[in-house]
């Protein structure tokens, strides 16, 4: 039922909320006008110079910017392809194990990392990774030379999309363990009737039922083909890496934050921006129709 | 019998399989706890697998001695108090009054896409830094909470679990007398409590785990929470070294310090792994929860 009194207090529940989203999420909104200036911290906003389209201008012109995209584009694509490979051959695995006592041994490890920063993950890296590490301490027992994997622009790309892998297949594969949870064992019991054995029972029952979970993250993973991960890529590369590893995040922030081209670095960040929302407005979009999926 | 048989043995290969994995997906983390615990020659000469070498603690002692990580953790500790309940507070005010329909809340609508937009759409990096530094809040704790105060993906989980909750609970709450603010917090919030549990996870974990907005709102290191100080210390260490001399970098990576650096990435675990058990149990669940309710 309706009550007027009541939607007073619904109004003022939400009002602290918003407040804030005005505050962090609205104000710098405006903020993109930044992008159309030559702006000055001194002069601020209302009297730094308009210079119209120049800042954009500016960034198609600069040889950095072609290879900043496809550093991005690359990572992070071969990102969700793994991202989601990887996690369904896991599920496949795991959904085949009958001790729940060794299930849930293997998940509790393989969770673990998920929980753990970036920082922490990449101190991990980085120990494992160095010349005196474990890793090339192995290759020298097989007699080869040591490699600088993170000085390397050969390996810089392979290690963070192994390293994103081992952070988050496991927890990843909660989506597809729910997934399964929810099938009618009637199928299993209707196969093997009809003579499918264990592998039938995978290929016509498990994997189908698996396969609706599959496409729906696939597209929502649409909206994350400019995030190469910033907080993984900031802590693992350096300047030797640029090359293979700078993507636009890190850019946008040592051109803004680091070398103070606020114009510069505001308009990448806006053509970011605007990319990737119509991207997951997109994706949400299909989600909802073909899948219908909501989620709000 | 043959099937049988054929069955063991594919069930061993997979039991194998996954033990494997999860081996590997430890071994990163085993090896970098068995060289905080070794001595320093071997740990700076490699030879330390997933056990220490010359067993010692004097790593330890070092990082319990260190006044800069303390202070650093306890600006963590500080962030994630302060933070979690703001994050908390914020939540449940704001997922009660989105679970109702629009028809009893003329203009939940209106506030869903408004908070959705701010959810899909930022003006950036620069002018975020911006907003923060004209507000006047760098250098303080606030500059750590505020911005992050809407958990909007926690709002819309809770907000998900309340409307599951039957409206018949409701409405005998309000014959007996009980307004909206009663009704949320002697009802609802008390049924809740295993979908709180887990959006207050969500939100001690980010807390705990954020570096980036200490890294650039605090300009002085007193005030930085413990990954920030760990990424300083840590990781950036390695993007100085651009020199592709090989004795160069060794000689940088003796200052850095291996064992002390990889007993510092321990201790910083630590709290992660003091609530791990409860992470797991509604980390699962919260996934679960914030699946679609239509």
């Amino acid at each position: 039922m309706f009550n007027r009194s009541y939607v007073w207090s619904y109004h003022l529940m939400l009002l602290p909320g918003i407040i804030f989203l005005i505050l962090f999420s609205i104000i710098p909104m405006f903020g993109i006008l930044i992008a159309f200036q030559d702006y000055q911290p001194t002069l601020g906003l209302f009297h730094s110079d308009w210079v119209g389209l120049e800042n954009f201008s500016y960034m198609f012109s600069l040889p950095d910017s072609k290879l900043i995209l496809v550093n991005t584009l690359v990572i992070a694509i071969m990102k969700i392809i793994a991202g989601l490979i990887v996690p369904f051959l896991f599920a496949l695995l795991l959904h085949e194990v009958v001790s729940v006592k060794f299930k849930r041994t293997i998940q509790t490890i393989v969770y673990l990392p998920h929980f753990m920063s970036w920082v922490i993950l990449s101190g991990v890296m980085i120990n494992i990774l160095s010349l005196d590490g474990i890793i090339n301490h192995i290759i020298q027992l097989f007699g080869f030379e040591p490699i600088m994997f993170l000085q390397s622009n050969h390996w810089f790309r392979p290690i963070v999309v192994a390293s994103d892998v081992w952070k988050e297949f496991g927890f990843s594969t909660v989506i597809y363990i729910a997934a399964l949870a929810s099938v009618n064992a009637n199928l299993y019991e209707a196969a093997a009737i009809d003579g499918a054995n264990r592998f039938g029972r995978l290929l016509y029952v498990t994997i189908p039922s698996l396969l609706p979970t599959v496409i729906l993250l696939a597209t929502l993973s649409l909206g994350n083909v400019l995030n190469a991960g910033f907080e993984q890529i900031l802590n693992l590369y350096n300047p030797i890496v640029y090359q293979t590893g700078d993507i636009i995040d890190t850019y946008v922030y040592r051109a803004g934050l680091l070398e103070t081209q606020y114009g510069l670095a505001t308009a990448v960040g806006l053509l970011k921006s605007v990319v990737s929302f119509l991207l997951i407005t997109l994706s949400y979009t299909l989600a909802s129709r073909f899948a219908n999926y909501r989620i709000f | 019998m043959m099937i049988r048989g054929n069955n063991r043995i594919v069930d061993a290969v997979i039991y194998c399989m996954l033990a494997v994995v999860a081996f590997f997906s430890m071994a990163p983390i085993l090896n970098t706890l068995a060289i905080s615990f070794s001595g320093k020659v071997a740990a700076m000469s490699g030879q330390v697998y997933f056990w220490p070498v010359d067993l010692n603690v004097s790593a330890y002692k070092q990082v319990l001695g260190d006044r800069d990580f303390f202070r650093s953790f306890g600006v963590s500790v500080e962030r994630v108090l302060l933070g979690g309940a703001i994050n908390f507070i914020i939540t449940v005010l704001m997922a009660y009054p989105l679970a109702k329909s629009a028809k009893l809340f003329p203009g939940r609508n209106i506030y869903m896409w408004f908070i959705v937009f701010c959810m899909l759409f930022s003006g950036g990096l620069i002018p975020w830094y911006m907003t923060i530094h004209s507000l006047g809040l760098l250098d303080k704790i606030w500059a750590l909470v505020l911005p992050t105060a809407v958990p909007v993906f926690n709002v819309i989980l809770l907000m998900n679990f309340f409307k599951g909750i039957p409206k018949e609970l409701e409405e005998a709450a309000n014959m007996d007398g009980a307004g909206p603010w009663k009704t949320l917090f002697m009802v609802f919030v008390p049924v809740s409590l295993p979908a709180l549990a887990a959006v207050t996870l969500f939100s001690i974990v980010g807390h705990w785990n954020a570096f980036f907005d200490g890294m650039i709102l605090m300009q002085h290191k007193e005030n930085w929470p413990l990954q920030t100080y760990i990424q300083q210390l840590i990781v950036n260490l390695s993007s100085i070294m651009n020199t592709t001399d090989p004795e160069e970098v060794k000689r940088l990576s003796n200052i850095s310090s291996q064992l002390l650096n990889a007993a510092k990435v321990m201790v910083s675990m630590v709290p992660i792994m003091l609530i791990y058990p409860f992470l797991q149990k509604y980390f699962v669940s919260g996934i679960v929860l914030g699946a679609v309710k239509e």
